[in-house]
């Protein structure tokens, strides 16, 4: 196959990037995504010039690491895949590809397609955690849980944060990964305790990092390549409800402001 | 060079508990004054990073990673074992204990291995009070399954993504200690180079990979978590990023390297596809329970799989090792699938691969009941291979996953270095010539959590070093030297990029040093490694400048270590003249073509010294004295 | 009861609250309205008659009236302060972009909301405020006695019949019609996720009862201005 690239390329995250066109001849359909990126790049190291930057680690889909828009797809669209694992048999001869970044403000871009995502972790050192310190557990049989309980949790735990959310939304929210961590800690017994002081903490630093409002409309939960479902927006939604309730009307003997 | 493991004296089961009612304490009010740096934050470093910091010490986390969640602990599927017995079955500590040093073919140290055995229990309680989603029973019990051959039903797991959620746990348990300003995380940072003040490890010398800032940091004790060095093969089932580079530069430092040549090659990988292949995914082994693995009999058959009858097929696993058959151990089928691919009756692209068949499952339970068990698995194949693996069978090959070598550590895994503690799968310690299924996850987290948080605060109860300071002359020698370095990285503007080297490193590697070892291979490795790393230094390209996030210097950089390590691992697999667990021997085998250990010559640990540059390393033996367990020969047949 | 205050207009969840909740109000109103509205069908008596019982009334209709007008000012203030922080959330847009998943009413709610704004300032000038200028008609249609019945009640059903005979009017009235039943169509089922009552179990039946009550409303609002204009009502 040969393929034609357009792809983002900025120096760093002060100077303007633009689009810049290159030619991928010879891709081989078992190659994945990025493989045809390392193919390119060792072309342009060997021609004198600067390589693409891009995020990538495991390569299996689990890390959250790989990050980029193709054709205007987060992921490039497959469902339930990351960049990493998506095939360049699913793309035609001759096709034209345009590559860019994730584009949000809190994900400000450090290179060509490599973005800043500390603001997902910030958003968890404001309460995405159990306060238990190392030793003291109780035994782990003590705590019986649901398997309801325990499969939601899991499906709300499977999240990668990588972003696609973000960069597929119209709005670059953060809702579904806050969603994620909030139902899942929110559906655990072991969650409880800080349910509230959890998700006013998480709401407040993500819209502290400057992401946008959740409108509905469901993209994140489309691009989403652990298929997080937007019920856990629902979820998160009816914990904030209840926790700035529950703050301003604390139960009886207990200060409230 | 001394090496003293400082195993407690006293019954293998009170070493533990004898070891910390000895240990020196640190005042509560004076932790705080005490620095540590943490490299890494797999499940070893995020663990103990997390722990140092609620015990009161101030944490300085390094991971080369943009998010301490994403270090490749994350890609373990399997499980965690721990000696809970909630199946009551027979498990207990002491069976864990002995089915680990049997595994790893008794080369590991049993006072360690022990420890790790009683510590499986706490982790469980330690993350299932995390919020850890193990997968759970209808009446609410937590779910157990036996993993890698072991009798008794003791993983715990969270579906296909237990390495993913253990980590999660960890990182959630940093992330509120940087919330709480007790660790300060320093991201997209890679270390360069350890500092030793007074022969005491006080710091790191680290690269920003954002913006080429190359940094001393002085802390009162280094804990490297960095995981293993698979990647020395180019083609492993670990993450791009991967790299040997901290414990390697620890290594050139004084710290002592152990057991390098025991590599442990999983044998369902999906087999490379072409020359782009840049990494290899595992396929859980538990496919191996249904599937059955073959090849053609004859030699070149291309016929599509379907069209070779069976009388012409050769399912080699079973004709073999009847008894255990396909589920025959990691390293057993992998040696017999590498052997009949060598014949010529490999199959796929290059001839490298074997068939892994479902086609007597599907029959027998049907391909919804396939699609049960195994449906997200045969998706990934699907995905990365484009072909269904219900119509025709998976082709596998083995593929390097995990190393048990690595820095030399005592029984407080603390390095030959004061203050330099080495933790996870960048150590040697617990897991032998071979690890078991499901053990790496319990080895990280019980290092992090349970034994560096003790052994740190008695190594500053009693080292009394004075405090570092970053701008001591030390830690500006060691940050000009690694300036030095990136400087001439950059400077030699060769032909050939560094990622061709890495390849070209790690075909050989494979060839001469994987699966299958033998002395006159090692010797013409050992020939060729030092002609490809001048080359190297002469001949390579770096693109760009330091000053500036830069992926070709920073795999530059590592891949120069793997170039001195490399020599180093083919080294040690050529002196241990035996086989065993990982380290398979050619020359060293029984009749019918088992591992052949030498017990009276190589019962050690070969703990290599670095003697200085164009110097071979020295080598010092730890002798392995068994008190409890008697060795004995593995037998699959 | 400060931090309530603040949650819920500081916050993008609280804020999206409101938006929720002010829609909620809305849209109960839209049904209602449309009900007392379709007793056009049963002729001149009922309708004048509901139109005397509201403006009677004033105790409650002024009340209802100021809520109603409060409520839809939030509900454009929120709307517009989330606007504008999702638009600097994303302050470089994509060289290309294609939506997924997103339908079309839930990606131009803004678009479709403004335009329902300028449509219910022209419904409210037309035929409550009554300003001549904008009825097309030349008439006053709060004059006496032309506007007035038998019983000395404002004549609704002459004033809505006079109103919708002109074309133009009955148009821009069923173009407003239908965009606010693109808004709900969308908007209901959001109402729901945002305040986080909706679930996987009903989503899809929430989903597809929001664009049936949409266009439900729609029918019936549309049915006055199309009988007008056919003649079956005059």
């Amino acid at each position: 196959m040969n393929l034609t690239l357009k792809v983002w390329r900025q120096k760093d995250a002060r100077t303007e990037g633009r689009l810049v066109t290159y030619q991928a001849p010879n891709v081989m359909p078992d190659m994945s995504f990025l493989e045809m990126l390392d193919v390119l790049n060792e072309d342009l190291i060997a021609k004198g010039e600067e390589p693409i930057a891009f995020d990538s680690d495991c390569r299996e889909g689990i890390c959250g690491t790989c990050s980029m828009i193709i054709n205007g797809l987060a992921h490039g669209g497959m469902r339930g895949t990351t960049v990493c694992q998506l095939h360049m048999r699913h793309f035609r001869d001759g096709e034209t590809i345009v590559i860019e970044p994730w584009r949000a403000r809190a994900f400000p871009v450090l290179k060509d397609l490599i973005t800043d995502r500390s603001a997902f972790d910030r958003i968890i050192q404001a309460g995405g955690f159990v306060s238990v310190n190392t030793g003291g557990a109780p035994d782990a049989n003590a705590l019986p849980i649901g398997r309801i309980e325990a499969d939601t949790a899991m499906d709300a735990a499977a999240c990668i944060g990588c972003g696609a959310c973000v960069a597929a939304c119209k709005n670059a929210s953060a809702m579904l990964f806050v969603a994620a961590k909030v139902s899942h800690l929110a559906a655990l017994p072991q969650g409880q305790i800080e349910r509230e002081q959890r998700v006013l903490g998480m709401v407040k630093a993500m819209d502290e990092a400057g992401f946008g409002n959740c409108t509905v409309t469901g993209s994140c939960e489309a691009v989403c390549p652990k298929e997080i479902s937007l019920d856990f927006i629902a979820r998160l939604n009816r914990e904030y409800g209840k926790a700035i309730l529950k703050n301003t009307f604390p139960p009886a003997g207990k200060g409230g402001d | 060079m001394k090496l003293d493991a400082q195993i407690p004296a006293g019954p293998l089961a009170l070493k533990w508990d004898r070891r910390r009612f000895e240990m020196k304490l640190v005042n509560p009010a004076n932790k705080r004054k005490f620095d540590v740096i943490v490299v890494g934050t797999g499940l070893a470093g995020a663990a103990a990073a997390a722990s140092l910091a609620e015990l009161g010490y101030k944490v300085q986390a390094f991971c080369y990673q943009d998010s301490p969640r994403r270090a490749h602990s994350i890609a373990a599927q399997g499980g965690i074992n721990a000696a809970k017995n909630y199946q009551n079955d027979g498990d207990s500590i002491h069976r864990l204990f002995y089915d680990t040093i049997k595994g790893g073919d008794f080369r590991a140290r049993e006072a360690n291995v022990h420890r790790l055995a009683q510590l499986s229990v706490n982790i469980i309680d330690q993350c299932v009070a995390q919020g850890v989603p193990f997968a759970r029973e209808y009446g609410g019990l937590l779910a157990n399954r036996s993993f890698g051959g072991a009798q008794v039903s003791r993983t715990f797991y969270a579906r296909g993504q237990t390495g993913q959620q253990l980590l999660l746990g960890a990182y959630q348990a940093l992330c509120r200690q940087i919330g709480l300003g007790s660790v300060t995380i320093f991201p997209r940072t890679e270390m360069l180079d350890l500092v030793l003040v007074n022969g005491h490890a006080k710091g790191i010398v680290t690269r920003s990979l954002v913006t080429g800032e190359i940094t001393a940091h002085a802390a009162d004790a280094v804990i490297l978590a960095t995981g293993g060095y698979s990647n020395v093969f180019y083609l492993s089932t670990n993450a791009k990023g991967c790299n040997v580079t901290a414990s390697w530069r620890a290594y050139k430092k004084g710290a002592a390297f152990a057991n390098p040549c025991y590599t442990q090659i999983h044998p369902t990988c999906i087999p490379v596809s072409g020359d782009h292949q840049s990494k290899l995914t595992l396929m859980s082994e538990s496919l191996r329970n249904d599937g059955r693995v073959w090849v053609p009999k004859k030699k070149g058959d291309t016929r599509p799989p379907r069209e070779i009858p069976e009388d012409q097929r050769d399912y080699f696993l079973e004709r073999k090792y009847p008894s255990f058959g396909n589920l025959a151990p990691r390293d057993i089928s992998s040696r017999a699938a590498k052997e009949v691919c060598d014949e010529g009756r490999g199959v796929g692209p290059g001839g490298l691969g074997v068939y892994l068949d479902f086609a007597d499952a599907i029959q027998r339970i049907g391909e919804a009941g396939m699609r049960e068990r195994y449906g997200n698995l045969f998706d990934m194949y699907e995905k990365i291979t484009g072909e269904n693996a219900y119509q025709r069978p998976m082709r596998i090959y083995p593929a390097l996953h995990y190393t048990m070598g690595g820095l030399w550590v005592d029984y407080d895994l603390m390095s030959n270095v004061p203050g330099l503690f080495v933790l996870g799968e960048a150590n040697f310690s617990d897991h032998g010539a071979n690890r078991l299924g499901a053990s790496a996850l319990m080895q990280g987290l019980a290092d992090g959590y349970f034994v560096a948080p003790y052994t740190l605060g008695h190594y500053f109860a009693t080292a009394k070093q004075p405090k570092p300071r970053s701008d001591q002359t030390e830690f500006k020698k060691a940050a000009a030297d690694m300036q030095e370095l990136t400087r001439k990285l950059l400077a030699i503007n060769g032909k050939r990029t560094v990622n061709s080297f890495h390849k070209e490193l790690g075909a050989m590697m494979w060839e001469k040093c994987g699966m299958a070892r033998n002395e006159k291979g090692l010797k013409e490795l050992l020939a060729q490694i030092p002609v490809l790393r001048e080359d190297f230094w002469k001949n390579v390209k770096v693109a760009g400048q330091n000053e500036e996030l830069n992926q070709s210097l920073e795999h530059a950089g590592r891949v120069a270590d793997f170039l001195e390590f490399a020599e180093l691992l083919a080294q040690d697999a050529l002196h241990r003249r035996e086989s065993c667990g990982g380290h398979f021997r050619t020359e060293y085998q029984t009749e019918d073509g088992e591992a052949k250990r030498d017990d009276e010559n190589f019962a050690y640990v070969a703990a290599w010294e670095y003697a200085g540059p164009g110097r071979a390393a020295i080598l010092n033996k730890e002798p392995l004295i068994y008190e409890e367990v008697h060795m004995s020969t593995r037998s699959y047949k | 009861m400060m931090s309530l205050f603040r949650n819920l207009f500081c916050s993008s969840l609280g804020k999206k609250y409101l938006m929720a909740g002010s829609g909620a109000v809305m849209f109960l109103f839209v049904i209602g309205h449309l009900a007392g509205n379709l007793q056009i069908f049963l002729g001149p008596e009922a309708i004048n008659r509901y139109g005397h019982f509201l403006q009677a009334n004033v105790e409650l209709l002024w009340p209802v009236r100021i809520v109603l007008l409060a409520i839809i000012a939030l509900h454009i203030w929120a709307a517009a302060k989330l606007t504008l922080e999702n638009r600097a959330a994303r302050p470089q847009a994509y060289a290309q972009w294609q939506p997924t998943a997103a339908t079309y009413a839930s990606r131009t709610m803004m678009m479709s909301g403004i335009i329902v704004a300028v449509f219910i300032v022209y419904h409210l000038l037309h035929y409550t405020v009554m300003v001549k200028a904008v009825n097309l008609t030349g008439k006053d249609f709060d004059a006496r006695p032309e506007f007035f019945d038998a019983q000395g009640r404002h004549d609704i059903y002459k004033m809505m019949v006079t109103g919708f005979q002109q074309w133009p009017v009955s148009i821009f009235y069923l173009v407003g019609v239908g965009l606010l039943c693109f808004h709900l169509s969308h908007g209901i089922s959001a109402m729901f996720q945002s305040l986080g009552w909706k679930k996987r179990a009903y989503g899809e039946c929430l989903d597809c009862g929001a664009k049936w009550a949409a266009a439900l409303i729609f029918l019936g609002y549309s049915s006055i201005p199309v009988a007008i204009l056919s003649r079956w009502i005059q």
